[in-house]
Protein backbone atom coordinates (compact mmCIF):
# COMPACT_ATOMS: atom_id res chain seq x y z
CA UNK A 1 0.00 0.00 0.00
CA UNK A 2 1.06 3.45 -0.40
CA UNK A 3 1.30 5.65 2.50
CA UNK A 4 2.45 9.30 3.14
CA UNK A 5 3.63 7.74 6.61
CA UNK A 6 7.02 8.41 7.79
CA UNK A 7 6.72 11.60 5.44
CA UNK A 8 7.12 15.33 6.02
CA UNK A 9 3.25 15.95 6.31
CA UNK A 10 2.72 19.69 5.77
CA UNK A 11 -1.06 19.05 6.66
CA UNK A 12 -0.40 17.47 9.76
CA UNK A 13 1.92 19.65 10.69
CA UNK A 14 -0.43 22.60 9.87
CA UNK A 15 -3.22 20.82 12.14
CA UNK A 16 -1.01 20.13 14.78
CA UNK A 17 -0.06 24.31 15.14
CA UNK A 18 -3.49 25.10 14.79
CA UNK A 19 -3.90 22.79 18.35
CA UNK A 20 -0.65 24.15 19.80
CA UNK A 21 -1.77 27.68 19.02
CA UNK A 22 -5.03 27.24 20.92
CA UNK A 23 -4.36 25.28 23.57
CA UNK A 24 -1.18 28.17 24.18
CA UNK A 25 -3.51 30.89 24.24
CA UNK A 26 -5.88 28.99 26.44
CA UNK A 27 -3.12 28.77 29.05
CA UNK A 28 -2.24 32.60 28.59
CA UNK A 29 -6.01 32.94 29.78
CA UNK A 30 -5.49 30.29 32.46
CA UNK A 31 -2.05 31.97 33.69
CA UNK A 32 -4.05 34.73 34.55
CA UNK A 33 -6.28 33.02 36.96
CA UNK A 34 -3.84 30.77 38.29
CA UNK A 35 -2.41 32.82 41.37
CA UNK A 36 -2.62 30.31 43.99
CA UNK A 37 -1.72 26.65 44.89
CA UNK A 38 -4.85 25.75 45.06
CA UNK A 39 -5.53 27.19 41.86
CA UNK A 40 -2.82 25.72 40.21
CA UNK A 41 -3.60 21.97 41.75
CA UNK A 42 -7.45 22.16 41.36
CA UNK A 43 -8.79 25.06 39.44
CA UNK A 44 -9.59 26.73 42.30
CA UNK A 45 -12.41 23.49 42.52
CA UNK A 46 -15.13 25.35 39.93
CA UNK A 47 -15.20 22.80 36.94
CA UNK A 48 -18.16 21.33 36.57
CA UNK A 49 -19.22 18.18 36.48
CA UNK A 50 -20.22 17.59 32.68
CA UNK A 51 -16.65 19.97 31.82
CA UNK A 52 -14.59 17.22 34.39
CA UNK A 53 -16.29 14.54 32.96
CA UNK A 54 -14.64 14.95 29.54
CA UNK A 55 -11.62 16.34 31.18
CA UNK A 56 -11.67 13.06 32.66
CA UNK A 57 -12.38 10.87 29.44
CA UNK A 58 -9.08 13.32 27.72
CA UNK A 59 -7.22 11.97 30.78
CA UNK A 60 -7.78 9.04 30.11
CA UNK A 61 -8.08 7.94 26.64
CA UNK A 62 -4.82 7.83 26.13
CA UNK A 63 -2.38 7.25 23.00
CA UNK A 64 -2.20 3.49 24.14
CA UNK A 65 -6.42 3.41 23.90
CA UNK A 66 -6.72 4.94 20.42
CA UNK A 67 -3.86 3.69 18.68
CA UNK A 68 -2.82 0.90 20.64
CA UNK A 69 -6.40 -0.80 20.69
CA UNK A 70 -6.98 -0.43 17.18
CA UNK A 71 -3.78 -2.15 16.18
CA UNK A 72 -4.35 -4.97 18.86
CA UNK A 73 -7.92 -5.93 17.20
CA UNK A 74 -6.40 -5.48 13.75
CA UNK A 75 -3.75 -8.07 14.43
CA UNK A 76 -5.34 -10.14 17.07
CA UNK A 77 -9.01 -9.31 16.58
CA UNK A 78 -11.34 -10.52 19.61
CA UNK A 79 -8.37 -10.05 21.73
CA UNK A 80 -7.61 -6.65 21.41
CA UNK A 81 -11.44 -5.95 22.90
CA UNK A 82 -10.59 -7.42 26.30
CA UNK A 83 -8.37 -4.00 26.88
CA UNK A 84 -11.21 -2.33 25.55
CA UNK A 85 -13.44 -3.97 28.16
CA UNK A 86 -10.98 -3.93 31.01
CA UNK A 87 -10.19 -0.22 30.76
CA UNK A 88 -13.86 0.77 30.90
CA UNK A 89 -15.26 -1.83 33.96
CA UNK A 90 -12.37 0.35 36.94
CA UNK A 91 -14.96 3.53 35.58
CA UNK A 92 -17.70 2.02 38.02
CA UNK A 93 -15.07 0.96 40.66
CA UNK A 94 -14.34 4.49 41.01
CA UNK A 95 -17.84 6.10 40.89
CA UNK A 96 -19.29 3.49 43.88
CA UNK A 97 -16.05 3.14 46.34
CA UNK A 98 -14.05 5.90 45.11
CA UNK A 99 -15.01 9.54 43.92
CA UNK A 100 -17.42 10.97 46.64
CA UNK A 101 -15.71 9.98 49.78
CA UNK A 102 -11.91 11.39 47.96
CA UNK A 103 -13.80 14.56 47.35
CA UNK A 104 -15.08 15.29 50.71
CA UNK A 105 -11.87 14.21 52.46
CA UNK A 106 -8.52 15.53 50.25
CA UNK A 107 -7.92 18.45 48.73
CA UNK A 108 -4.78 17.90 45.98
CA UNK A 109 -3.66 14.26 46.04
CA UNK A 110 -4.60 10.46 47.31
CA UNK A 111 -2.27 10.45 49.71
CA UNK A 112 -4.89 13.41 51.72
CA UNK A 113 -7.11 10.67 52.49
CA UNK A 114 -5.24 7.74 53.39
CA UNK A 115 -3.20 9.65 55.36
CA UNK A 116 -5.99 11.17 56.88
CA UNK A 117 -5.88 9.21 60.14
CA UNK A 118 -2.59 8.03 60.39
CA UNK A 119 0.87 9.50 61.18
CA UNK A 120 1.63 11.53 58.33
CA UNK A 121 5.02 11.56 57.44
CA UNK A 122 5.69 7.74 56.78
CA UNK A 123 2.01 7.88 54.92
CA UNK A 124 2.90 10.20 52.64
CA UNK A 125 6.32 8.87 51.77
CA UNK A 126 5.21 5.58 50.98
CA UNK A 127 1.94 6.61 48.86
CA UNK A 128 4.64 9.08 46.91
CA UNK A 129 6.48 6.19 46.21
CA UNK A 130 3.76 4.37 44.67
CA UNK A 131 2.01 7.33 42.82
CA UNK A 132 5.53 8.25 41.02
CA UNK A 133 6.11 4.85 40.08
CA UNK A 134 2.67 4.85 38.11
CA UNK A 135 3.35 8.02 37.02
CA UNK A 136 6.77 7.28 35.52
CA UNK A 137 5.92 4.05 34.22
CA UNK A 138 2.72 6.16 32.54
CA UNK A 139 4.75 8.94 31.32
CA UNK A 140 7.55 6.70 30.17
CA UNK A 141 4.80 4.94 27.73
CA UNK A 142 3.35 8.42 25.92
CA UNK A 143 7.00 9.66 25.94
CA UNK A 144 7.91 6.76 23.96
CA UNK A 145 4.75 6.57 22.50
CA UNK A 146 4.80 10.54 21.16
CA UNK A 147 8.24 9.84 19.56
CA UNK A 148 7.49 6.44 17.52
CA UNK A 149 3.92 8.11 16.00
CA UNK A 150 5.88 12.31 15.13
CA UNK A 151 8.61 10.40 13.89
CA UNK A 152 5.79 8.05 11.63
CA UNK A 153 3.25 10.63 11.10
CA UNK A 154 5.12 13.81 10.52
CA UNK A 155 8.96 12.31 9.67
CA UNK A 156 10.44 14.11 12.26
CA UNK A 157 13.33 13.22 14.29
CA UNK A 158 12.46 11.03 17.27
CA UNK A 159 14.43 12.94 19.97
CA UNK A 160 13.05 16.13 18.66
CA UNK A 161 9.85 15.14 18.70
CA UNK A 162 9.94 13.97 22.58
CA UNK A 163 11.37 17.16 23.36
CA UNK A 164 8.75 18.84 21.45
CA UNK A 165 6.13 17.03 23.63
CA UNK A 166 7.73 17.64 26.63
CA UNK A 167 8.37 21.81 25.74
CA UNK A 168 4.79 22.00 25.22
CA UNK A 169 3.40 20.28 27.93
CA UNK A 170 5.54 22.32 30.23
CA UNK A 171 4.40 25.41 29.07
CA UNK A 172 0.51 24.54 29.91
CA UNK A 173 1.42 22.88 33.18
CA UNK A 174 4.03 25.43 34.37
CA UNK A 175 1.62 28.45 33.51
CA UNK A 176 -1.72 27.27 33.30
CA UNK A 177 -1.67 24.51 36.19
CA UNK A 178 -4.85 22.92 36.54
CA UNK A 179 -6.96 25.16 34.66
CA UNK A 180 -5.16 25.16 31.20
CA UNK A 181 -4.55 20.97 31.49
CA UNK A 182 -8.35 20.75 31.73
CA UNK A 183 -8.79 22.80 28.94
CA UNK A 184 -6.53 20.94 26.90
CA UNK A 185 -8.01 17.53 28.08
CA UNK A 186 -11.49 18.42 27.57
CA UNK A 187 -10.67 19.98 23.99
CA UNK A 188 -8.59 16.29 22.96
CA UNK A 189 -11.79 14.42 24.60
CA UNK A 190 -14.05 16.46 22.05
CA UNK A 191 -11.43 15.99 19.04
CA UNK A 192 -10.85 12.14 19.42
CA UNK A 193 -14.26 11.31 19.75
CA UNK A 194 -15.13 13.47 16.75
CA UNK A 195 -12.26 11.87 14.73
CA UNK A 196 -13.29 8.74 16.03
CA UNK A 197 -16.91 9.08 14.57
CA UNK A 198 -15.68 10.19 11.56
CA UNK A 199 -13.77 7.15 10.94
CA UNK A 200 -16.44 4.61 12.14
CA UNK A 201 -18.91 6.94 9.98
CA UNK A 202 -16.84 6.06 6.91
CA UNK A 203 -15.87 2.36 7.92
CA UNK A 204 -19.65 1.35 8.22
CA UNK A 205 -20.79 3.46 5.34
CA UNK A 206 -20.28 0.56 2.98
CA UNK A 207 -21.47 -1.96 5.34
CA UNK A 208 -25.23 0.09 5.31
CA UNK A 209 -24.09 0.87 8.80
CA UNK A 210 -24.18 -2.63 10.40
CA UNK A 211 -21.20 -3.44 12.44
CA UNK A 212 -22.12 -6.98 11.98
CA UNK A 213 -21.72 -6.94 8.63
CA UNK A 214 -18.38 -5.00 9.14
CA UNK A 215 -17.33 -7.72 11.78
CA UNK A 216 -18.51 -10.67 8.74
CA UNK A 217 -16.03 -9.23 6.19
CA UNK A 218 -13.11 -9.37 9.02
CA UNK A 219 -13.83 -13.10 9.17
CA UNK A 220 -14.40 -14.10 5.56
CA UNK A 221 -10.89 -11.95 5.14
CA UNK A 222 -8.85 -13.73 7.88
CA UNK A 223 -11.38 -16.51 9.57
CA UNK A 224 -14.17 -17.08 12.23
CA UNK A 225 -11.05 -17.05 14.54
CA UNK A 226 -10.83 -13.04 14.92
CA UNK A 227 -14.19 -12.87 16.48
CA UNK A 228 -12.90 -15.50 19.49
CA UNK A 229 -10.43 -15.24 21.93
CA UNK A 230 -7.24 -16.50 20.81
CA UNK A 231 -3.24 -17.05 21.06
CA UNK A 232 -2.68 -13.63 23.56
CA UNK A 233 -4.69 -14.95 26.18
CA UNK A 234 -3.81 -18.64 26.09
CA UNK A 235 -2.79 -19.17 29.82
CA UNK A 236 -5.89 -18.70 32.03
CA UNK A 237 -4.44 -17.19 35.10
CA UNK A 238 -2.81 -14.17 32.67
CA UNK A 239 -6.37 -13.53 31.94
CA UNK A 240 -7.82 -12.74 35.04
CA UNK A 241 -4.17 -11.61 36.19
CA UNK A 242 -4.62 -8.56 33.23
CA UNK A 243 -8.55 -8.57 34.30
CA UNK A 244 -7.69 -7.50 37.96
CA UNK A 245 -4.91 -4.77 37.23
CA UNK A 246 -7.21 -3.25 34.93
CA UNK A 247 -10.06 -3.40 36.47
CA UNK A 248 -8.80 -2.64 40.17
CA UNK A 249 -5.72 0.05 38.29
CA UNK A 250 -8.15 2.98 37.34
CA UNK A 251 -9.20 3.88 40.74
CA UNK A 252 -5.43 3.69 41.71
CA UNK A 253 -4.39 6.06 39.02
CA UNK A 254 -2.90 9.36 40.44
CA UNK A 255 -4.09 11.90 37.92
CA UNK A 256 -7.73 10.56 37.66
CA UNK A 257 -7.82 10.94 40.88
CA UNK A 258 -7.04 14.04 41.06
CA UNK A 259 -9.05 15.51 38.86
CA UNK A 260 -11.82 14.94 41.75
CA UNK A 261 -10.70 17.70 43.54
CA UNK A 262 -11.32 20.27 40.56
CA UNK A 263 -15.23 19.52 41.33
CA UNK A 264 -17.06 21.99 44.02
CA UNK A 265 -18.65 18.99 46.01
CA UNK A 266 -19.48 15.08 45.83
CA UNK A 267 -22.60 15.31 43.59
CA UNK A 268 -20.54 17.34 40.74
CA UNK A 269 -17.63 14.72 41.05
CA UNK A 270 -20.30 11.70 40.77
CA UNK A 271 -21.68 13.36 37.79
CA UNK A 272 -18.44 13.60 36.67
CA UNK A 273 -17.75 10.20 36.74
CA UNK A 274 -21.16 9.45 35.13
CA UNK A 275 -20.15 11.23 32.18
CA UNK A 276 -16.84 10.10 31.82
CA UNK A 277 -18.14 6.53 31.93
CA UNK A 278 -20.82 7.32 28.73
CA UNK A 279 -17.80 9.04 26.94
CA UNK A 280 -15.21 6.36 27.55
CA UNK A 281 -17.43 3.51 26.65
CA UNK A 282 -18.78 4.99 23.86
CA UNK A 283 -15.32 5.69 22.83
CA UNK A 284 -14.25 1.88 23.78
CA UNK A 285 -17.39 0.78 21.77
CA UNK A 286 -16.31 2.22 18.96
CA UNK A 287 -12.42 0.58 19.16
CA UNK A 288 -14.84 -2.36 18.07
CA UNK A 289 -15.26 -0.85 14.94
CA UNK A 290 -12.03 1.08 14.29
CA UNK A 291 -10.07 -2.28 14.71
CA UNK A 292 -11.29 -4.55 12.48
CA UNK A 293 -12.25 -1.60 10.25
CA UNK A 294 -8.71 -1.36 9.72
CA UNK A 295 -8.21 -5.23 9.44
CA UNK A 296 -10.79 -5.24 6.78
CA UNK A 297 -9.69 -1.44 4.57
CA UNK A 298 -6.25 -1.51 5.35
CA UNK A 299 -5.01 -5.09 5.87
CA UNK A 300 -2.80 -7.26 8.73
CA UNK A 301 0.15 -7.27 6.44
CA UNK A 302 0.44 -3.59 5.30
CA UNK A 303 -0.19 -2.96 9.32
CA UNK A 304 2.35 -4.73 10.07
CA UNK A 305 4.57 -3.59 7.64
CA UNK A 306 5.04 -0.09 8.79
CA UNK A 307 4.60 -0.93 12.83
CA UNK A 308 4.87 -4.10 13.92
CA UNK A 309 2.75 -3.62 17.27
CA UNK A 310 0.26 -2.51 14.77
CA UNK A 311 0.25 1.05 16.18
CA UNK A 312 -0.10 2.87 13.10
CA UNK A 313 -3.25 1.09 12.46
CA UNK A 314 -5.87 3.39 13.16
CA UNK A 315 -4.15 6.39 11.03
CA UNK A 316 -3.68 4.15 8.32
CA UNK A 317 -7.36 3.61 8.33
CA UNK A 318 -7.77 7.45 8.16
CA UNK A 319 -5.38 7.60 4.62
CA UNK A 320 -7.19 4.98 2.93
CA UNK A 321 -10.84 6.39 3.64
CA UNK A 322 -9.80 10.31 3.67
CA UNK A 323 -7.05 10.66 1.95
CA UNK A 324 -3.94 13.09 3.08
CA UNK A 325 -6.02 15.48 4.86
CA UNK A 326 -8.10 13.24 7.30
CA UNK A 327 -4.37 11.36 8.09
CA UNK A 328 -3.28 14.59 9.06
CA UNK A 329 -6.60 15.19 11.30
CA UNK A 330 -5.94 11.65 12.79
CA UNK A 331 -2.43 12.41 13.55
CA UNK A 332 -3.11 15.62 14.92
CA UNK A 333 -5.76 14.43 16.83
CA UNK A 334 -3.00 11.48 18.37
CA UNK A 335 -0.60 14.26 19.13
CA UNK A 336 -2.89 16.02 21.01
CA UNK A 337 -4.26 12.92 22.97
CA UNK A 338 -0.60 12.15 24.47
CA UNK A 339 0.19 16.15 25.15
CA UNK A 340 -3.12 16.15 27.01
CA UNK A 341 -2.25 12.38 29.15
CA UNK A 342 1.12 13.72 29.88
CA UNK A 343 -0.16 17.30 31.36
CA UNK A 344 -2.48 15.84 33.37
CA UNK A 345 0.61 13.08 34.90
CA UNK A 346 3.09 15.63 35.30
CA UNK A 347 0.47 18.42 37.26
CA UNK A 348 -0.12 14.75 39.64
CA UNK A 349 3.23 13.90 40.17
CA UNK A 350 4.35 17.60 40.76
CA UNK A 351 1.01 17.45 43.51
CA UNK A 352 2.69 14.56 44.99
CA UNK A 353 6.15 15.87 45.29
CA UNK A 354 5.55 19.34 46.50
CA UNK A 355 1.87 18.84 48.43
CA UNK A 356 2.74 15.17 49.87
CA UNK A 357 6.73 15.12 50.10
CA UNK A 358 7.99 19.17 50.55
CA UNK A 359 5.05 20.47 52.74
CA UNK A 360 4.44 17.38 54.66
CA UNK A 361 7.03 15.84 55.17
CA UNK A 362 10.06 18.15 54.51
CA UNK A 363 8.14 21.22 56.32
CA UNK A 364 5.49 19.06 58.69
CA UNK A 365 2.56 20.37 57.00
CA UNK A 366 3.30 24.01 57.39
CA UNK A 367 4.65 25.76 54.40
CA UNK A 368 3.43 29.52 53.66
CA UNK A 369 1.54 30.06 49.93
CA UNK A 370 4.37 31.58 48.16
CA UNK A 371 6.70 28.73 49.39
CA UNK A 372 3.68 26.09 47.85
CA UNK A 373 2.93 27.64 44.66
CA UNK A 374 6.74 28.14 44.14
CA UNK A 375 7.83 24.35 45.02
CA UNK A 376 4.77 23.33 42.76
CA UNK A 377 6.26 24.85 39.98
CA UNK A 378 9.92 24.01 40.60
CA UNK A 379 8.65 20.27 40.73
CA UNK A 380 6.52 20.57 37.22
CA UNK A 381 9.83 21.31 36.26
CA UNK A 382 11.67 18.35 37.46
CA UNK A 383 9.34 15.99 36.11
CA UNK A 384 8.92 17.79 33.05
CA UNK A 385 12.85 17.45 32.74
CA UNK A 386 12.55 13.78 33.76
CA UNK A 387 9.59 12.74 31.35
CA UNK A 388 12.00 14.27 28.56
CA UNK A 389 14.74 11.96 29.99
CA UNK A 390 13.09 8.88 30.24
CA UNK A 391 11.27 9.25 26.63
CA UNK A 392 14.54 9.66 25.57
CA UNK A 393 16.35 6.33 27.44
CA UNK A 394 13.64 4.54 26.93
CA UNK A 395 13.47 4.72 23.22
CA UNK A 396 11.80 1.17 21.76
CA UNK A 397 10.12 -0.12 24.77
CA UNK A 398 6.53 -1.47 24.14
CA UNK A 399 3.88 1.82 24.86
CA UNK A 400 1.15 -1.18 25.59
CA UNK A 401 3.35 -2.75 27.75
CA UNK A 402 4.40 0.01 29.39
CA UNK A 403 0.82 1.48 30.64
CA UNK A 404 0.01 -1.99 31.31
CA UNK A 405 2.55 -1.91 33.82
CA UNK A 406 1.89 1.20 35.41
CA UNK A 407 -2.07 -0.13 35.96
CA UNK A 408 -0.67 -2.89 37.50
CA UNK A 409 1.58 -0.84 40.14
CA UNK A 410 -2.03 1.43 40.84
CA UNK A 411 -3.91 -1.52 40.85
CA UNK A 412 -1.73 -3.15 43.76
CA UNK A 413 0.18 -0.02 45.42
CA UNK A 414 -2.41 2.54 46.12
CA UNK A 415 -5.91 1.11 45.40
CA UNK A 416 -5.62 -1.51 48.42
CA UNK A 417 -4.71 1.20 50.93
CA UNK A 418 -7.08 3.61 49.39
CA UNK A 419 -10.11 1.39 50.17
CA UNK A 420 -8.38 -0.15 53.40
CA UNK A 421 -8.11 3.33 54.87
CA UNK A 422 -11.67 4.23 53.86
CA UNK A 423 -13.68 1.21 54.78
CA UNK A 424 -11.71 -0.59 57.75
CA UNK A 425 -11.86 0.89 61.55
CA UNK A 426 -8.78 -1.24 62.66
CA UNK A 427 -6.66 -0.17 59.65
CA UNK A 428 -3.37 1.36 61.14
CA UNK A 429 -0.03 3.21 59.64
CA UNK A 430 2.14 0.82 59.92
CA UNK A 431 -0.78 -1.39 57.53
CA UNK A 432 -0.75 1.31 54.94
CA UNK A 433 2.87 1.76 54.46
CA UNK A 434 3.34 -1.85 54.44
CA UNK A 435 0.59 -2.60 52.12
CA UNK A 436 1.74 0.50 49.76
CA UNK A 437 5.46 -1.05 50.02
CA UNK A 438 4.95 -4.12 49.34
CA UNK A 439 2.35 -3.55 46.73
CA UNK A 440 5.08 -1.25 44.57
CA UNK A 441 7.75 -3.79 45.18
CA UNK A 442 6.10 -7.48 44.41
CA UNK A 443 4.27 -5.72 41.06
CA UNK A 444 8.04 -4.32 40.12
CA UNK A 445 9.65 -7.22 41.25
CA UNK A 446 7.28 -9.96 39.33
CA UNK A 447 6.81 -7.74 36.20
CA UNK A 448 10.83 -7.96 36.54
CA UNK A 449 10.82 -11.88 36.43
CA UNK A 450 7.83 -12.15 34.04
CA UNK A 451 7.53 -13.73 30.54
CA UNK A 452 7.92 -10.07 28.79
CA UNK A 453 10.82 -9.04 30.83
CA UNK A 454 13.01 -12.55 30.86
CA UNK A 455 11.78 -14.29 27.26
CA UNK A 456 11.16 -11.68 25.40
CA UNK A 457 13.19 -8.60 26.27
CA UNK A 458 16.32 -10.61 28.09
CA UNK A 459 16.24 -13.46 25.90
CA UNK A 460 16.44 -16.23 28.85
CA UNK A 461 14.66 -19.47 27.88
CA UNK A 462 11.95 -19.37 30.81
CA UNK A 463 10.99 -16.56 32.97
CA UNK A 464 11.09 -17.45 37.02
CA UNK A 465 7.66 -15.76 37.33
CA UNK A 466 4.68 -17.75 34.83
CA UNK A 467 2.60 -14.81 34.13
CA UNK A 468 2.78 -11.89 31.92
CA UNK A 469 0.46 -9.48 34.36
CA UNK A 470 1.67 -9.33 38.10
CA UNK A 471 -2.27 -8.59 39.76
CA UNK A 472 -3.14 -11.60 40.34
CA UNK A 473 -0.57 -11.68 43.56
CA UNK A 474 0.61 -8.36 43.99
CA UNK A 475 -2.88 -6.92 44.23
CA UNK A 476 -4.27 -9.92 47.03
CA UNK A 477 -1.25 -9.74 48.79
CA UNK A 478 -1.32 -5.80 49.40
CA UNK A 479 -4.79 -6.44 50.86
CA UNK A 480 -3.27 -9.14 53.11
CA UNK A 481 -0.24 -7.19 54.18
CA UNK A 482 -2.65 -4.43 55.21
CA UNK A 483 -4.36 -6.53 57.02
CA UNK A 484 -2.24 -8.54 58.65
CA UNK A 485 0.36 -5.81 59.83
CA UNK A 486 -2.51 -3.81 60.93
CA UNK A 487 -3.98 -6.50 63.12
CA UNK A 488 -0.53 -6.96 64.29
CA UNK A 489 -0.08 -3.26 65.38
CA UNK A 490 -3.67 -1.76 66.59
CA UNK A 491 -2.83 1.96 66.19
CA UNK A 492 -5.30 4.05 68.91
CA UNK A 493 -5.76 7.00 67.73
CA UNK A 494 -6.42 5.48 64.16
CA UNK A 495 -9.40 3.60 65.21
CA UNK A 496 -10.98 6.57 67.33
CA UNK A 497 -10.68 8.94 64.44
CA UNK A 498 -12.34 6.50 62.22
CA UNK A 499 -15.80 7.61 63.42
CA UNK A 500 -14.93 11.74 61.77
CA UNK A 501 -13.47 10.25 58.63
CA UNK A 502 -17.12 8.09 58.02
CA UNK A 503 -18.65 11.43 58.73
CA UNK A 504 -17.16 13.46 56.44
CA UNK A 505 -17.15 10.79 53.89
CA UNK A 506 -21.35 10.93 53.58
CA UNK A 507 -20.81 14.50 52.90
CA UNK B 1 -26.75 17.04 67.87
CA UNK B 2 -24.45 14.35 68.59
CA UNK B 3 -28.00 12.54 66.93
CA UNK B 4 -27.87 14.18 64.10
CA UNK B 5 -24.27 13.08 63.48
CA UNK B 6 -24.95 9.71 64.26
CA UNK B 7 -27.86 9.63 61.70
CA UNK B 8 -25.36 11.53 59.10
CA UNK B 9 -22.90 8.17 59.94
CA UNK B 10 -26.09 5.91 59.56
CA UNK B 11 -26.74 7.42 56.29
CA UNK B 12 -22.95 7.20 54.75
CA UNK B 13 -23.23 3.38 56.06
CA UNK B 14 -26.14 2.99 53.33
CA UNK B 15 -24.51 4.31 50.59
CA UNK B 16 -21.33 2.20 51.46
CA UNK B 17 -23.36 -0.76 51.60
CA UNK B 18 -25.30 -0.22 48.30
CA UNK B 19 -21.74 0.50 46.53
CA UNK B 20 -20.63 -2.61 48.19
CA UNK B 21 -23.27 -4.44 46.17
CA UNK B 22 -22.81 -2.76 42.82
CA UNK B 23 -19.65 -3.25 43.13
CA UNK B 24 -19.77 -7.15 43.44
CA UNK B 25 -22.47 -6.66 40.64
CA UNK B 26 -19.85 -5.37 38.59
CA UNK B 27 -17.27 -7.50 39.64
CA UNK B 28 -19.67 -10.67 39.07
CA UNK B 29 -20.09 -9.51 35.91
CA UNK B 30 -16.71 -8.48 34.67
CA UNK B 31 -14.82 -12.04 35.87
CA UNK B 32 -17.57 -13.86 34.87
CA UNK B 33 -16.72 -12.44 31.31
CA UNK B 34 -13.01 -13.15 31.99
CA UNK B 35 -13.55 -16.25 33.21
CA UNK B 36 -15.08 -17.69 30.30
CA UNK B 37 -12.10 -16.11 27.87
CA UNK B 38 -9.88 -17.86 30.87
CA UNK B 39 -11.93 -21.53 30.51
CA UNK B 40 -14.51 -21.75 27.58
CA UNK B 41 -12.96 -20.05 24.73
CA UNK B 42 -14.93 -21.97 21.88
CA UNK B 43 -18.31 -20.80 24.07
CA UNK B 44 -17.65 -17.43 23.13
CA UNK B 45 -16.45 -18.19 19.77
CA UNK B 46 -19.87 -19.33 18.75
CA UNK B 47 -21.50 -17.16 15.94
CA UNK B 48 -24.96 -16.42 16.85
CA UNK B 49 -25.25 -14.53 13.59
CA UNK B 50 -23.04 -13.51 10.66
CA UNK B 51 -20.25 -11.77 12.18
CA UNK B 52 -21.46 -11.49 15.76
CA UNK B 53 -19.67 -14.41 17.64
CA UNK B 54 -21.17 -14.70 21.67
CA UNK B 55 -17.60 -13.56 22.59
CA UNK B 56 -18.09 -9.79 21.59
CA UNK B 57 -21.63 -9.96 22.08
CA UNK B 58 -21.03 -10.48 25.95
CA UNK B 59 -17.92 -8.20 25.78
CA UNK B 60 -20.72 -4.91 24.05
CA UNK B 61 -22.83 -6.04 27.12
CA UNK B 62 -20.02 -5.46 29.85
CA UNK B 63 -19.83 -2.21 28.46
CA UNK B 64 -23.60 -1.71 28.47
CA UNK B 65 -23.98 -3.42 32.21
CA UNK B 66 -21.17 -0.77 33.55
CA UNK B 67 -23.53 2.23 31.85
CA UNK B 68 -26.98 0.44 33.65
CA UNK B 69 -25.01 0.57 37.13
CA UNK B 70 -23.73 4.06 36.93
CA UNK B 71 -27.43 4.87 35.98
CA UNK B 72 -29.00 2.95 38.96
CA UNK B 73 -26.53 4.47 41.55
CA UNK B 74 -26.60 8.10 40.23
CA UNK B 75 -30.69 8.29 40.41
CA UNK B 76 -30.27 6.38 43.96
CA UNK B 77 -27.97 8.86 45.39
CA UNK B 78 -29.10 12.18 43.57
CA UNK B 79 -32.78 11.39 44.85
CA UNK B 80 -32.69 9.20 48.21
CA UNK B 81 -29.12 10.22 49.06
CA UNK B 82 -28.99 13.77 48.54
CA UNK B 83 -32.26 14.75 49.69
CA UNK B 84 -31.99 13.05 53.47
CA UNK B 85 -28.85 14.40 53.48
CA UNK B 86 -29.71 17.59 52.54
CA UNK B 87 -33.02 17.10 55.11
CA UNK B 88 -30.08 16.06 58.38
CA UNK B 89 -28.17 19.32 57.58
CA UNK B 90 -31.31 21.25 57.68
CA UNK B 91 -32.48 20.04 60.62
CA UNK B 92 -29.38 20.93 62.56
CA UNK B 93 -30.58 24.65 61.69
Amino acid sequence: MNTNLGQFNPLAITFFFVFVAISLGITYWAAKHTRSTSHFYTAGGNISGFQNGLALAGDYMSAASFLGIAGLVALNGFDGLIYSIGFLVGWPIVMFLIAEPLRNMGRYTFADVVAFRMRQKPVRVASAIGALAVVCFYLIAQMVGAGNLIKLLFGLDYNLAVLIVGGVMLAYVIFGGMMATTWVQIIKAVLLLAGTILLVVMVLAPFGFSPTALFEAAANKYGDAVLAPGKQVSDPLDAISLGMSLMFGTAGLPHILMRFYTVPDAKAARTSVMYATIFIGFFYLLTFVLGFGAMVFVGQDAIKAIDAGGNMAAPMLAEVLGGNAFLGFISAVSFATILAVVAGLTLSGAATLSHDLWVNVVRHGSADENEQFKVARASTLVLGAVAIVLGIVFKGQNVAYMVGLAFAIAASANFPALVMSMMWRRFTTKGAVSSMLVGTITSLVLIYLSPTIQVTILKHASALFPLKNPGLISIPLAFAVGIIVSLASPEHRAEEKFEEEHRIHAG
Amino acid sequence: MNDRKQSIIALGDERWRFSFWLTGIMMAIYFGFILLIAYNKPLLGTLIMPGLSLGILFGALVIVAAWVLIYVYVRWANTYYDRKLSRLHQEAE
